[in-house]
């Protein structure tokens, strides 16, 4: 290869803007901008709610109003002005959730373009994919086969209809509307989202995932995701985003709420790639997630894989409460940022049953201007006895712009328990890379193989279907980050 | 001198003309030449400071030294227009005095990528797992090298012994033209040192070159050289064959430093 060669080939790279920031061109049917009673009507009666939906989202609306805007975090937030969002945006055509068939073909493109073949023959095997485009859920796959077990796996706004009792009994009860400001906004306005349901002793035979899409110009995206295990239940679960290049901030609120009953088993990943902002931070999706487990029975565990490289800032602290004795939580995450990306993420582990176990290993990689921060509590009851967590946070840095820090709060109310922190920052070193170049490995590939590295305890978590993807993820959000 | 009837009708492969470099404005090499044709053996020796790891950085393209005049011409090709991992895949290795750790990534995911960044560069398909695999059992053998090293994250926690075993591991691995030893035998006990030595004797060919960079001659005794070029202030003051060595360890470096200051 010649050295002109090569320096274009760099040029490329660096210059390599964000792979899914096309936008679909397709006739969609919107609220008007803002955001008021009306329009927290508007929605409820486009997803033709019950009575006492609407009425909880008034409730969470009118909390809102009442709410600031928190200010804790490690960042600069401008304002954000809640009356220049459209709180919904769905494709025109109706679409019948039954049949893949009524799905605007435009649709089935975009997702397919994006790597999610929703088609019959180009489906992945052993993942049912629920397809979320801006506000609606256009398609779930697998869906009569998961139904033959006796799992339910379905937009939320379908369950609403189809298991009115579940979703009555369990939405808002790991996060409440009161829960923080996110969430009360989310309550009011969600849209959709998946609902997952597995029954008693029922292993979910395939993984389930949900793919969202951000489309539509000015919308924000609420989706709300509740996933309830039964006893002696297992269930996989995935998420993936993306969303097109647009020179405004988005807002992406959405809460996830988990439920693990006695011996379940909830294992949630998440693969999050929205479009992050050009390199001098224009644009980029704000994804301010309130995402919380709830371990309700005794030997239950709930695992939170995520590997987060996208999105101008992201700002959430998925965690895990243990109520059942003997209970488990497990938080393993990457967050990598680059340009001027900022990350202020972590976990909450709450230790409320006697017995119970959590694990922490966070894994921190900044690059270009970015900032990251790991913010996590490790919290001990008094009546938790016999508690105990382990807590290991890396910070890696890349270039000497970028920025990592750690809030670790510790909190112990009972003597018994035992609770370790470790934690170290590193930098990619000159000689690591040159070592790589060394044996014929270029620069952008040594960094993808270094950082692989770095996380390999955290993408070992992820099923076989997504790590190879996470990892070629993380190679090509570094890109451009060293030399 | 052992026989070795490739001796004769040798193809040029490196040629270092009147090369000269420095760092932060350091000036180390001062007209530094050599000439290395294929399947021969140069052993670069020379007090502390003389330049030696600043000569194996330069050909491997550290970005550190800057080069200010001079030329080097390896395969007929200029080298120095090459980037690091160019010259890899062309077949430079240099062996690392101090090889470096990349914590979590296995040696065999490492030797996969680059074998594979090689084949690519090369216009080849990646090579198949199970080949792959084979071919590391093969080249394991060569320096006795234990097959639990190589799922572990590379050099971390390896001995001094294991990580340079590593190295000659590595260079069987990618089949390199010109093998550059760095102070390979640094801190080896006689056990490694042999390991390592029967790793590189059995690797060398008639189309394959070595230039090994030591302080001390003992190296020299097993893997033994057809030339022995002693550097001092970034210069080749002296050549001669293996027999340079074994006078340089029993006398020193003073008087090599005695005779070039007379004859400057």
């Amino acid at each position: 290869m010649s050295d002109t060669q090569e320096v274009d080939i760099i040029d490329q790279v660096v210059s390599q803007e964000y792979k899914y920031g096309f936008s679909t061109d397709i006739e969609m049917e919107t609220a008007p901008m803002g955001l008021s009673e009306d329009i927290v009507r508007f929605i409820s009666s486009k997803k033709n709610e019950p009575e006492w939906m609407l009425e909880w989202r008034l409730k969470a609306y009118r909390y809102w109003l009442t709410l600031e805007e928190p200010n804790w975090q490690n960042f600069d937030l401008k304002p954000i002005n809640y009356q220049d969002i459209i709180y919904y945006a769905a494709p025109k055509e109706k679409i019948k959730l039954d049949s893949l068939d009524q799905v605007d073909p435009e649709l089935l493109k975009t997702f397919e373009k994006l790597g999610i073949s929703l088609s019959e023959q180009k489906r992945l095997s052993g993942v049912a994919v629920d397809a979320v485009f801006d506000s609606v859920s256009i398609a779930t796959t697998f869906k009569d086969q998961l139904y033959e077990k006796g799992v339910i796996f379905c937009a939320i706004s379908e369950a609403l209809h189809e298991h009115p009792e579940l979703v009555k009994k369990y939405i808002g009860s790991v996060v409440p509307y009161t829960d923080n400001y996110f969430s009360a906004l989310n309550a009011a306005v969600f849209s959709d989202g998946s609902f997952v349901y597995i029954p008693k002793g029922v292993r979910c035979p395939m993984e389930l995932s949900t793919y969202f899409r951000i489309n539509a110009e000015n919308t924000g995206q609420f989706e709300r995701t509740l996933i309830i295990a039964d006893d002696n239940s297992y269930v996989s679960y995935l998420e993936g985003c993306t969303a097109p290049m647009r020179d405004e901030n988005q807002l992406h609120a959405a809460v996830v709420e988990l439920i693990a009953m006695e011996k379940a088993e909830i294992k949630y990943s998440t693969v999050q790639n929205w479009y992050p902002g050009d390199k001098d931070g224009k644009g980029g999706i704000y994804n301010f997630v309130t995402k919380r487990g709830s371990c309700e029975g005794a030997h239950s565990k709930i695992s939170w894989t995520q590997v987060e490289t996208g999105s101008a800032i992201t700002w959430k602290y998925p965690s895990c409460i243990l109520k059942g004795d003997y209970s488990t939580g497990e938080f393993f995450s990457v967050a990598v940022t680059n340009n001027r990306q900022i990350a202020d993420t972590g976990t909450k582990m709450i230790h409320i049953g006697k017995h119970t176990k959590s694990r922490i290993v966070s894994k921190g990689i900044s690059a270009g201007k970015s900032h990251n921060s790991y913010r996590g509590l490790v919290k001990i009851n008094k009546r938790a006895e016999n508690a105990r967590n382990h807590t290991q946070c890396d910070s890696m840095l890349i270039g000497d712009r970028s920025g990592a820090h750690t809030f670790p709060y510790i909190e112990i109310n009972n003597k018994t328990a035992q609770v370790e922190h470790e934690a170290s920052t590193s930098k990619i070193g000159e000689d690591q890379i040159f070592y790589c170049n060394q044996r014929g490995i270029g620069t952008e590939e040594a960094v993808g193989l270094i950082v692989n590295g770095f996380c390999k305890e955290v993408l070992n978590q992820l099923p076989m279907e997504f790590a190879v993807e996470a990892q070629k993820l993380l190679a090509v959000s570094l890109e451009g980050s060293v030399g | 001198m052992d026989y070795r009837p490739w001796s004769i009708n040798k193809k040029k492969m490196l040629s270092i003309n009147d090369l000269k470099a420095e760092i932060e404005g350091k000036k180390i090499l001062n007209g530094l030449s050599l000439e290395v044709k294929a399947g021969e053996i140069h052993a670069i020796m020379g007090p502390n400071g003389a330049g030696k790891s600043t000569l194996s950085s330069v050909l491997a393209g550290r970005t550190e030294y800057e080069v200010t005049s001079g030329s080097v011409s390896y395969e007929g090709k200029n080298l120095l227009d090459m980037s690091p991992e160019d010259r890899a895949r062309e077949g430079l290795f240099l062996a690392f005095q101090y090889p470096i750790e990349i914590p979590g990534v296995s040696t065999t995911n490492f030797l996969k990528t680059a074998v594979n960044e090689k084949r690519k560069y090369l216009g080849l398909d990646p090579m198949e797992a199970t080949d792959f695999l084979k071919m590391m059992r093969e080249k394991m053998d060569y320096v006795e090298m234990d097959k639990s090293l190589t799922s572990r994250s590379l050099n971390e926690g390896f001995s001094g012994g294991e990580k340079k075993r590593n190295e000659v591991f590595q260079m069987a691995m990618l089949e390199p033209k010109l093998c550059i030893m760095d102070e390979t035998d640094s801190g080896l006990d006689i056990d490694a040192l042999r390991l390592v030595s029967n790793g590189v004797n059995k690797l060398r060919n008639k189309d394959n070159a070595f230039l090994v960079i030591t302080h001390y001659q003992r190296l020299l005794d097993y893997i033994v050289p057809d030339f022995v070029h002693v550097l001092y202030k970034g210069r080749i003051v002296k050549s001669g064959d293996k027999e340079l060595a074994k006078e340089l360890e029993a006398k020193g470096y003073d008087w090599i430093k005695q005779e070039v200051e007379a004859n400057s």
